[in-house]
């Protein structure tokens, strides 16, 4: 695969849709993030996921109110080099008793694999002097997002090896 | 895109139900909702013409997650069941999802039908090598040296192909999707509901709790690797030289569907007692 | 007492007239009995008669041997005779298999070809006297001629069936033929000239003409019963005694509209008619009791999931493969018990072979209106029986289901309403989407593990069958007295024909035959019951399964005693009779 996806920004205008379409899409990502633990009763790390919603979602209404759009686009119609946006949680990387510490784990790889999709935008030559200079101008602020999240992880302390042991074994349930 | 989706355009989030799934967190069937809400979405279709029909396993609650209409069948009939629905109401859209268990094993014998038949349905099945909800018993595609509680020694069975039946048994469209790809696994589900008769999907769910190396899935699947022929001895060679990480669609037919006519009689019910009378 | 052989035949011996005889043809398969007893019964259908036939084969797929028995009455029959009047051979090749299906009279006649040998001592010591008819030699001097059609045309006389009748028939059934038709009017010919002149064995006349009769097998009345009623989708995998059920249904459903689907198992077929009446297309399945058994557990899932259909069970002898070719009332037990957990569901039994058409058609009727699976045990006698019967009446019981409207606000599917019926969504129906569950769920279709949930919709699902108002169908009742027979389905016939045999030698009995066997309707059957202090439960199988179920679910009198006979032959009026009078004590 090349390093330009199929549907890389080609104007600014493209570029603001992307970048409104990748927070919207990392935001309801967390928000539905926040409902599984708390249907776990995780309840520490749901509402640290409901947070992460709420922080992406301002994102996201910021894009929409400097573009004066009614509402984000589909995160569906791009297509990334990362199997979903690339702010996007995979569903994978979950685990029930998962800690805060996983979770900004999680949220920090998020961030550092926008940045560097911005930074990647910002870095192409054939786009437009104007559009590299909003992607660096994003991914900077991206590259903020992985320091603050970084920052917040550090105070938490970093589970040891058992955390994940199970008391209890699994339920049988149909 | 240029501007903000309007209200008219679907978005996936209107193809999900408010009720909350019962799989564990990292669970892999997860990433299948959300490909069908995808799909769904792109595909512009109304959640009410849209019918999902499943059979017991942790995959097969899906329906309920869905804003469809949904059936949650018995263990098995899952394929019946939407084969079924299809059949009498030709309008809908049915997307039958089960577990491997469900499909390969107690409902194995509807499998080899149902891709026999042709009808225009899209099956997929979350396929995470393990029974999950009675707590981690090998299923038909168990790899033979997996140990648990009830074979501790492993099965000692092969794995059964469920690629190489439904091109054998004459599905229309076979193809492999993983989970930790929901857009890619959309694009499949897309061109299967898309492609007339009967679609096959087999898609690597990895199971967290009883599979947790299933987790090494993300590293070992190869992305569009299998490439999409309508020739079947190409699509068998292919399949037959597999090692059941690649990804993308195997074979895209042109095998007719079975589509008995239904509504277009003539005759009215009472008039068939003509044949009766002396 | 009566000697119960007096009350049992419908004319004395040495009558001139008779109201029924009696015909078993018998040869090997494809000497043609088969197609010369079609066209005596329709020759008899033709004349005004009324008639019925069953058949009986060897075990053998082609060849072996067959028997067509016919009845022919001025009266509606509903059974076979207790004895036949005329045994008429083609050949004798192992006609003796079928001596405990055809008990002759011993004022009857055995019909053959000496040239064929004699026919079997279990036949001849009847003392039925044997007329020799050189069927072989006839039929070689007809050009395409056959001896089954010899044989025919020599029966058709012996009876006193008008020759216009038999030509009619017999250009009805061969027409797209016109060689073989030729040259069998001639073998008919032929074979009436041999018959004697002034015969034994006559029938009375017939009363009416044939205008408003039909010539219909149980299957066939059933399968019309199901498309009336609106069932637009069957699918069903091949079982003997139903698939000429699905043969008949097959290209009628496709005139109106609907489709049969052949499923690769039972399995495939009731969760493919689930699928149907999910999508809202009234559907149905047809079986016999291996198929039942197997459908057992999506029975329950349509109980739960609140899906109405139908499932026919056309009996045969269990268990296992048991008999598929016989009869036998033995699933009533599965039917009724045969589900996993509380699943409260419809099981009717048609009780003639017309019968099949109002009780198909009145299943789909309550199947669509109490969003509910029926089964609906017919059998093989009445399944495969053709018969002549007076034109049944449409019912006018049609499938009508309450169903969400569009934009339903805050819907529920499984509400729990007064009566028990809510409404169901259509997929397409805006707004309205839900899962159809087979796990217990709250009202709204959400799986639940609540007890309270369970106990709200078994209750629904109980409620609505118990607060229906089934009607007067749900049973045949005629007569008075303080004796009282019940049965169902196929041992109706037998029974109704011996208590009309009875009148003036015994008390009178009532007669309870049941169409709807559960829910049962426990008020009706004590009103039915009110004075009665004698009962008689009559079935037939071998270990009394409506007796046990009557005695766990009704309050019967306490003098009540059951008739059983095992499947594979079916009661006769005679015997019947001859236990009434035993039982009532005179």
């Amino acid at each position: 695969m090349s390093d330009r996806d199929r549907n890389d920004p080609g104007s600014a205008n493209e570029f603001m849709a992307q970048a409104c379409a990748l927070e919207a899409e990392a935001a309801e990502r967390y928000a539905e993030l926040a409902e599984l633990m708390r249907a776990h009763h995780n309840s520490e790390v749901a509402e640290l996921f409901g947070k992460l919603a709420r922080i992406e979602g301002l994102h996201r209404d910021q894009i929409l109110e400097r573009m004066g759009w009614a509402s984000a686009p589909d995160p569906a119609t791009f297509r990334w080099q990362t199997p979903e946006g690339p702010e996007t949680t995979d569903f994978a990387d979950l685990h029930y008793l998962m800690t805060p510490w996983h979770a900004l784990g999680l949220a920090e790889h998020n961030e550092r694999r926008a940045a560097e999709f911005f930074e990647r935008v910002a870095g192409r030559a054939d786009l437009s002097a104007d559009l590299r200079a909003v992607a660096a101008e994003t991914a900077v602020e991206e590259r903020g997002h992985v320091r603050l999240i970084q920052a917040w992880q550090a105070r938490f302390p970093e589970p040891g090896p058992d955390w994940d042991e199970d008391l209890d074994p699994p339920a049988a349930v149909d | 895109m240029t501007e903000a989706a309007t209200a008219t355009i679907p978005v996936p989030s209107d193809y999900k139900s408010n009720v909350k799934p019962v799989w564990c967190p990292g669970c892999g069937d997860f990433g299948v909702l959300n490909a069908m809400a995808k799909a769904m979405a792109r595909l512009g279709l109304r959640p009410e013409e849209l019918a999902v029909v499943s059979g017991i396993g942790c995959s097969s609650r899906i329906p309920a997650y869905t804003a469809c209409y949904g059936f949650h069948g018995v263990h098995g009939r899952a394929l019946p069941t939407g084969t079924g629905l299809k059949l009498a109401r030709p309008d809908l859209t049915v997307i039958v999802t089960g577990g491997d268990g469900d499909g390969y094993s107690i409902g194995g014998n509807h499998f080899l039908h149902a891709c026999r038949r042709n009808v225009d349905l899209t099956y997929i099945v979350m396929d995470n090598r393990v029974y999950g909800m009675t707590k981690g018993q090998p299923s038909p595609t168990t790899e033979t040296h997996w140990t648990s509680k009830l074979a501790p020694l492993g099965t000692g069975i092969n794995e059964f192909h469920p690629m190489a039946i439904a091109l054998a048994a004459g599905a229309n469209f076979v193809a492999r999707g993983f989970t930790g790809d929901p857009n890619g696994l959309a694009d499949i589900i897309v061109q299967a509901i898309e492609t007339p008769g009967f679609s096959f999907i087999e898609v690597l769910s990895p199971c967290i709790t009883f599979r947790p190396e299933q987790k090494d899935w993300k590293k070992t699947v190869r992305h569009g690797n299998l490439s999409s022929t309508a020739d079947l001895a190409l699509a068998a060679r292919q399949i037959f030289s597999d090692d059941g990480m690649n990804l993308g669609v195997l074979y895209a037919g042109a095998r007719p569907p079975y589509r008995p006519p239904i509504g277009r009689g003539r005759v009215a019910a009472a008039d068939l007692a003509a044949e009766f009378r002396i | 007492m009566p000697h119960p052989t007096d009350i049992a035949d419908n004319t004395s011996p040495g009558a001139a007239q008779r109201s029924s005889l009696s015909v078993a043809l018998v040869g090997s398969g494809g000497a043609g009995v088969m197609t010369a007893g079609n066209i005596l019964l329709e020759a008899a259908a033709t004349a005004g008669y009324y008639a019925l036939m069953t058949r009986s084969s060897g075990p053998q797929i082609r060849g072996g041997e067959a028997a067509a028995m016919i009845r022919i009455a001025t009266h509606p029959v509903e059974c076979m005779d207790d004895r036949f009047h005329v045994l008429a051979g083609v050949d004798w090749e192992n006609v003796h298999r079928f001596a405990a299906e055809i008990s002759l009279a011993p004022d009857g006649v055995i019909v053959g070809d000496p040239g064929r040998g004699e026919a079997p001592l279990v036949f001849s010591r009847s003392g039925a006297a044997f007329e020799p008819l050189p069927l072989a030699r006839i039929a070689k001097e007809i050009s395409g001629g056959r001896a089954n059609m010899v044989l025919l045309g020599y029966l058709a006389a012996l009876l006193g069936l008008p020759e216009d009748a038999l030509r009619q028939a017999t250009a009805s059934l061969l027409g797209k033929r016109p060689a073989a038709l030729e040259a069998s009017l001639v073998a008919l010919a032929a074979g009436r000239e041999a018959a004697p002149a002034a015969a034994r064995l006559v029938l009375e006349p017939a009363l009416a003409g044939p205008a408003a009769r039909w010539l219909v097998t149980g299957n066939e009345a059933t399968g019309l019963g199901a498309i009336v009623g609106g069932v637009r989708f069957v699918a069903a995998y091949p079982i003997t005694p139903a698939t000429e059920l699905l043969e008949w249904l097959s290209p009628a459903l496709a005139s109106v509209g609907g489709v049969l689907v052949q499923a690769e198992d039972e399995l495939a077929s009731i969760n493919m008619i689930i699928g149907s009446s999910f999508g809202g297309v009234p559907a149905l399945t047809a079986t016999s009791g291996p198929g039942l058994a197997l459908m057992t557990e999506s029975l329950g899932l349509a109980v739960a999931a609140e899906i109405p259909l139908v499932v026919v069970d056309v009996m045969r002898v269990g268990p296992s493969t048991g008999i598929p070719t016989k009869s036998e009332q033995g699933d009533l037990n599965i039917a009724l018990c045969g589900l996993h957990g509380d699943a409260p569901h419809l099981v009717l039994a048609p009780n003639g072979v017309a019968d099949c058409l109002q009780t198909a058609q009145w299943a789909v009727a309550l199947a669509e209106a109490l969003q509910a699976p029926a089964i609906v045990l017919a059998d093989q006698f009445l399944g495969q029986a053709r018969a002549v019967v007076d034109s049944p009446r449409d019912p006018r019981l049609y499938g009508k289901r309450l169903c969400a409207a569009v934009g339903s606000k805050d819907y529920q599917r499984y509400e729990l309403t007064a009566d028990g019926v809510s409404a169901m969504a259509i997929p397409g129906t805006v707004g309205a989407a839900y899962t159809a569950d087979g796990l217990e769920h709250s009202e709204r279709g959400t799986p639940s593990s609540q007890a309270a949930d369970h106990v709200a919709q078994l209750g629904k699902r109980r409620r609505k069958l118990e607060l229906h108002d089934y009607g007067a169908l749900w049973a045949d009742i005629e007569g008075a007295g303080e004796f009282a027979v019940v049965t169902f389905g196929s041992s109706t016939g037998p029974v109704r024909e011996a208590l009309a045999r009875l009148p003036g030698h015994i008390p009178p009995i009532r007669l309870v035959s049941l169409r709807l066997l559960a829910p049962l309707p426990r008020d009706r059957l004590s009103e039915a019951l009110a004075g009665v202090h004698k009962l008689l439960v009559i079935e037939q199988n071998e270990s009394g399964q409506l007796f046990h179920y009557l005695r766990g679910v009704a309050d019967l009198p306490p003098e009540s005693s059951s008739l059983r006979k095992p499947g594979g032959q079916q009661f006769n009026p005679g015997e019947i009779a001859q236990h009434l009078i035993e039982w009532s004590g005179t």
